[in-house]
């Protein structure tokens, strides 16, 4: 099966070569698509498979590539196979939009060739069994994936967003390095099994949590590490966004499971108080960004910057209960941050889709010139509105049913023994809550205004459906969003065996229950039915409905908008982006983002337009990442003058170099 | 046969719901006009603004899409459902394990969302201002409301409300702290989501101080009447929520008989009364806040709300 | 049976944070001062409880004088007071009321935990009672230092002062002399205050300490 699997890869790998050769063939845009969709299919197929059937089993192979004496080391378990899996619906999906979406891209030279690698480049990393294979895979995404952002790169703010971006993923690359170093130890033996037998002890362990945190945390955008995120994510075209977002955090959160789950050792209870305390801060902040920001795919990507947290929140959790010994607390709280990574790709991939298919139709990301949408592209709102009621986290949707699952797993959480954890779970809790009703205001405001009332703009006015290949990958992954969230109980049965691999438990099988009812601990503690609730909604909507229609009255007439009688005041007259967040700028914007509206009023008979002004600050660039630019600057400065050095100096400066090492080396024998 | 029971008794409780909905609203009415001093509109007028309106011509802006149209009746169906699960004469009903005090309080925010998507549809200033206001009061509320569940369902042991009510009913209960704040706390949150005073005022059309009056406006009609009747609902689940957790007294148990049954609904309808009362005399003695100011109050449940998480998450007894 | 008893107690010292709370949030003076006076009063029934429960008869004195003085007589002085002073506006708080009250929670916590923790030994009535005691003290504390108006921070004085007798109730038998050593401390520095308040108004036209430190020629 993995032989299968990792020739699919490098199937995947040919095609971007090919693309090169073809780049200048017209037929190359479907050609690469189709390929990688039908490469991505069979990955997905083979992934779900492997899910189904490895259990507490795995596959493995070595390949005789990389470093001469070393090999590669691939192993496929049930963890693996559900990232796997994830990463290759959103990739297929993503491969399929573009065979519509991609027609639109000016230079598909610059897109083509990297595309297929960046695909390949995710299944490697999770594929890999050794921390080389892992970091070269890593790289490899990661710089595929910076190709992707500079797509079009003749916007000054893309090349800066990609700049920043290769900056970060070194970083993160550099401390993933550094960790596994740690965890190979003097040994040297960096395959994932020498390393899960050595079983690092100690001050080991939490200096790898913290590098993983570094490395996996910074490529999934935990704050205070997402500062290139929102504006990398949205700068590549739409596909490879919904794919960064979709796919790529998720790539992240495998990473950060398999070494500190698996290969960190035993945890500390304090680990997951800081990755509770970091997910939470996440939650917070990035929804409360989404909701100010008036660009939709930025938006977006501020919005995934709150679900990585959520679902941090419950690995910090998992990681908890782990250090305590409650297992079946730990698989609670692993299931519901697994289910949400894969609600996450399909709401999110859908809502990036859809943000394409609004860009082409309209030419335009920002909320305030869009508008009416749902009469313009109508088979496109009913997917992007099941899905921002997914991402609110409303039932009878997926995101609610993990989400739900999350905060089941904060109700068992008393009985931790530690004081921080008793203090940090509740005040945690209390951000996901907050998380969660803001994520509900900020896609209202992003539905309501790019399709509801009346078009902003006359691009919006004249808007036309997306094409079909779109729509199909639309539809594609909505679809799942409904039925994840009515069929709850078989989702988690699917994914209990990675839970399994990750945290040695799993939760009680649902399949099986009555109703198709889900009990994560015990029938008398709580339960929830998605199918009986939709059914429930359903039925008595339609039962009104109809007995209205039939009993009471159906005439309808359409006339001029009431608006308390002010008749028609115009098109600008109606809420834009920015007043539909002032309120909740002003209520949570002036401490935390120290949001400041200047207005400009000119005195009467002067002929100047009145302007307001509004400016917030993200608090951790300027706190954090400003410091930082300007001790390099000055760092930069100061070490301005090694550049006009005689060679002898310099000459001098490798010797003493060479010298102090010796001595390192003599005083630490 | 027990099957064909519980579901009768499932549906007596939907129907007595819907049926004592509007006398709830009409019954908070009447009390405050004459606390004020005025004769007030009579106890039977929500149902006759409901016929009225259910009768009328729908008159539609012209941009409204089908979202417009359809939702009065998702908004209504909703909170019929989640005012399901909320036990008002008698615990364990039928489906009451479908879905718990987190599943409700989500059902309510599903109907907030459309609403306020409807008040962004027709493209009016009115509906943008309403649709803000709401999501900003519903962004501290529902948090608050969670915690309170969390309250509650670390007391009791269960997030199933019927569990909690039964939980109430036994003598194990006793007098929390954490549940004094959680009490608290529900108030304000029941409050703001009624769009009750001091947070709205459900009696006025002034641009400056409505919010959910505003987001409606633009409805007319039967779909009006959806809307109405889904308030009017709304308000009773919160009263009954309160009701059956705070004073859980004479709520017919899992598997009751017909004399247990008739005592709880004349309870439960002497609670309804209670709970109109102190609703009415409350919104009598205060004054309506400010919108700026209601972050401040809110922001005061949540606290609460989380206080009383905290007090349970230190200490058992608490 | 001991159960329901305990519970009682816990559940007015609760009343007792949770009214901290309130004042906390409140920003109206006379309002402040009416929640003062409830302050008080369930202060006074959370020590004729004790005095029930503990069958301590001495303790009903306490709850009397709280009830006099602190629930009647300062509160109604107060309000007299600020209607001389004409000042009926809102306070400014010197942080916002959101953080305030985070900070609130904050202190709360951090009472709970000292106070759980280092007295695990101890018994529980006076374990729970203590820290929730010592919650009302540092509430009463954040409301002084996060008021800017001289009356509100003497309503946060006040509060305080209630804090130590619900502490020195809950901990079985401070003596009565002591009590009312307190008490007339209480009230000798509250009658400094008002003439204090007085002075302030006279000379600065404001009750806000804030001029005090303007004419210390000190920025705020």
């Amino acid at each position: 099966m993995i032989a299968a699997l990792l020739a699919l890869i490098g199937a995947l790998l040919v095609l971007g070569l090919a693309a090169v050769a073809m780049r200048r063939s017209p037929l190359a845009t479907k050609l690469v698509y189709g390929g990688a969709l039908v490469l991505t299919l069979a990955l997905f197929a083979l992934a779900a498979v492997a899910l189904a059937s490895l259990g507490a089993g795995a596959r493995e192979a070595a390949l005789p590539l990389g470093l001469p004496w070393l090999g590669v080391h691939f192993r496929l378990d049930a963890l693996a196979a559900f990232f796997l899996a994830v990463i290759d619906l959103a990739a297929a999906a993503a491969s399929l939009y573009a065979l519509g979406y991609g027609a639109h891209e000016p230079e598909p030279g610059r897109v083509l060739p990297f595309f297929p690698v960046f695909l390949a480049a995710m299944n490697l990393v999770v594929l890999a069994a050794d921390a080389y294979g892992f970091l070269f895979s890593w790289e490899l995404m990661s710089l595929a994936s910076w190709a992707l952002v500079l797509a079009q790169h003749r916007e000054a703010e893309n090349v800066a967003a990609g700049t920043l971006y290769l900056l970060m993923a070194s970083f993160g690359t550099l401390a993933l390095l550094l960790g596994f170093g740690f965890l190979a130890g003097p040994g040297g033996d960096y395959s994932f099994a020498a390393i899960a037998a050595r079983r690092p002890e100690g001050w080991v362990g939490a200096l790898v949590l913290a590098l993983a945190l570094l490395g996996a945390g910074s490529k999934a955008g935990l704050v205070p590490l997402h500062v290139w995120l929102p504006r990398a994510h949205p700068a590549a075209p739409s596909h490879v966004s919904a794919l960064m977002s979709g796919a790529m955090t998720k790539v992240a959160v495998y990473a950060f499971i398999r070494i500190v789950f698996q290969l960190a050792g035993p945890p500390a209870w304090w680990w997951g108080l800081v990755v509770l305390a970091l997910g939470g801060a996440s939650t917070v902040l990035g929804v409360l960004h989404a909701l100010m920001e008036t660009d939709i795919k930025r938006l977006l990507a501020y919005s995934t910057i709150e679900n990585i947290g959520l679902i941090f929140a419950s690995l910090g959790l998992a990681l908890a209960f782990r250090a305590d010994a409650m297992g079946a607390a730990a698989a609670l709280a692993m299931t519901a941050a697994l289910f949400h990574a894969f609600n996450h790709m399909l709401f999110k991939s859908t809502l990036f889709f859809g943000a394409g298919a609004v860009l082409t139709a309209t030419g335009t990301r920002a909320l305030d010139r869009l508008g009416g949408l749902i009469h313009r592209m109508p088979s496109l709102a009913v997917p992007v509105l099941g899905a921002c009621l997914a991402i609110a986290a409303l039932p009878p949707f997926n995101g609610f049913a993990s989400e739900w699952l999350t905060f089941q797993a904060i109700l068992l959480s008393p009985d931790l023994p530690q004081w921080g954890l008793k203090l940090a779970v509740p005040a945690t809790g209390t951000l996901l809550a907050l998380g969660a009703a803001l994520a509900a205001a900020c896609f209202v405001r992003f539905y309501g205004l790019a399709f509801l009332g009346r078009p902003r703009s006359p691009e919006a006015a004249a808007a036309v459906e997306t094409d079909r290949a779109s729509l199909a990958a639309i539809w594609g992954l909505a679809v799942p969003c409904v039925l994840a969230g009515l069929f709850p109980g078989a989702v988690i049965d699917a994914i209990a065996p990675a839970v399994q691999a990750s945290v040695d438990a799993r939760m009680p099988v649902q399949t099986g229950l009555p109703w198709l009812t889900i009990i994560p601990v015990a029938a008398s503690r709580s339960s929830y039915n998605g199918i009986l609730i939709f059914l429930f909604i359903t039925a008595s909507a339609l039962t009104v409905a109809a007995a209205v229609h039939r009993f009471a009255s159906r005439a309808a007439r359409r006339y001029r908008a009431w608006d308390c009688g002010f008749g028609d005041v115009g098109i600008a007259a109606q809420y834009s982006a920015a007043s539909f967040a002032q309120p909740i700028r002003r209520a949570f914007g002036s401490t935390i983002f120290r949001a400041t509206d200047v207005v400009e009023m000119p005195p009467p008979g002067a002929t100047a337009p009145a302007r307001i002004r509004q400016s917030r600050i993200d608090p951790v660039w300027d706190g954090l990442y400003a410091p930082l630019v300007g001790f390099v600057w000055l760092l930069a400065d100061r070490l301005n003058f090694l550049q006009f050095l005689s060679i002898r100096r310099f000459m001098s400066f490798v010797f003493l170099a060479l010298v102090f090492l010796l001595l390192v080396l003599a005083v630490w024998h | 046969m027990a099957l064909i029971r519980a579901i009768a008794i499932q549906g007596l409780e939907m129907a007595l719901v819907l049926a004592l909905a509007p006398l709830l609203t009409g019954f908070v009415r009447k009390l405050k006009a004459r606390l004020q001093r005025r004769a007030g509109p009579p106890l039977l007028q929500p149902y006759r603004d409901l016929r009225r309106l259910l009768g009328k011509e729908v008159v539609l802006a012209d941009n409204a899409s089908w979202l417009f149209r359809s939702a009065p009746y998702l908004i209504f169906a909703t909170t019929w459902v989640a005012a399901a699960l909320v036990p008002t004469f008698g615990a364990g009903l039928m489906f009451s394990w479908s879905g718990d005090l987190i599943v409700i309080t989500a059902l309510l925010g599903s109907a907030r969302f459309f609403l306020a998507l409807a008040g962004l549809d027709a493209g009016t200033s009115f509906g943008g201002i309403g649709a803000s206001r709401e999501v900003m009061i519903a962004s501290l509320g529902e948090p608050a409301l969670i915690m309170i569940v969390f309250t509650l369902a670390l007391v009791a042991g269960s997030s199933q409300l019927s569990n909690v009510a039964l939980f109430m009913l036994s003598a194990s209960a006793g007098l929390r702290v954490s549940l004094a704040l959680a009490l608290f706390g529900l108030v304000i949150v029941a409050l703001a989501e009624n769009a009750r005073i001091p947070v709205d005022n459900p009696a006025t059309h002034l641009e400056l101080t409505m919010v959910h009056e505003a987001m409606v406006l633009e409805y007319s009609g039967r779909h009006l009447a959806m809307i109405e009747l889904a308030a009017f609902v709304q308000l009773l689940l919160y009263v009954s929520l309160i009701a059956c957790v705070f004073a859980p007294f004479l709520l017919a148990p899992v598997h009751a008989s017909a004399a247990d049954y008739a005592l709880g609904i004349a309870a439960y309808v002497g609670k309804l009364a209670a709970g109109g009362a102190l609703l009415a005399g409350f919104e009598t003695a205060t004054a309506k806040m400010r919108v700026f100011r209601l972050p401040n109050l809110l922001g005061a449940a949540l606290m609460l709300g989380l206080l009383a998480t905290l007090l349970l998450f230190v200490s058992r007894t608490l | 049976m001991m159960l329901p008893l305990l519970d009682t107690a816990h559940m007015l010292a609760g009343g007792l944070v949770l009214v901290s709370f309130m004042m906390l949030y409140q920003d109206r003076l006379s309002a402040l001062i009416n929640l003062l006076a409830l302050h008080a009063l369930v202060l006074s029934l959370a020590v004729a409880w004790q005095a029930w429960i503990q069958n301590a008869p001495e303790l009903i004195i306490t709850a009397a004088t709280a009830l006099g003085f602190k629930a009647i007589a300062i509160p109604v002085a107060l309000q007299r007071m600020i209607k001389r002073l004409g000042i009926h506006r809102e306070i400014e708080p010197v942080v916002g009321i959101s953080a305030t009250m985070l900070a609130g929670i904050g202190l709360v916590a951090l009472a709970l935990v000292v106070m759980l923790r280092t007295t695990a030994s101890a018994a529980p009535l006076a374990r729970e009672d203590i820290a929730l005691a010592l919650s009302v003290i540092l509430l009463g504390m954040l409301i002084m230092v996060t008021r800017r108006n001289a009356v509100s921070q003497v309503a946060g004085f006040m509060s305080l002062e209630n804090g130590l007798v619900l502490a020195a109730t809950g901990a079985q038998g401070m003596p009565l002399v002591v009590e009312i050593s307190v008490a007339f401390s209480i009230l000798i520095a509250f009658i400094v205050i008002g003439i204090f308040l007085f002075r302030i108004r006279e000379r600065f036209d404001t009750v806000e300490v804030q001029a005090l430190d303007q004419f210390r020629g000190e920025r705020r």
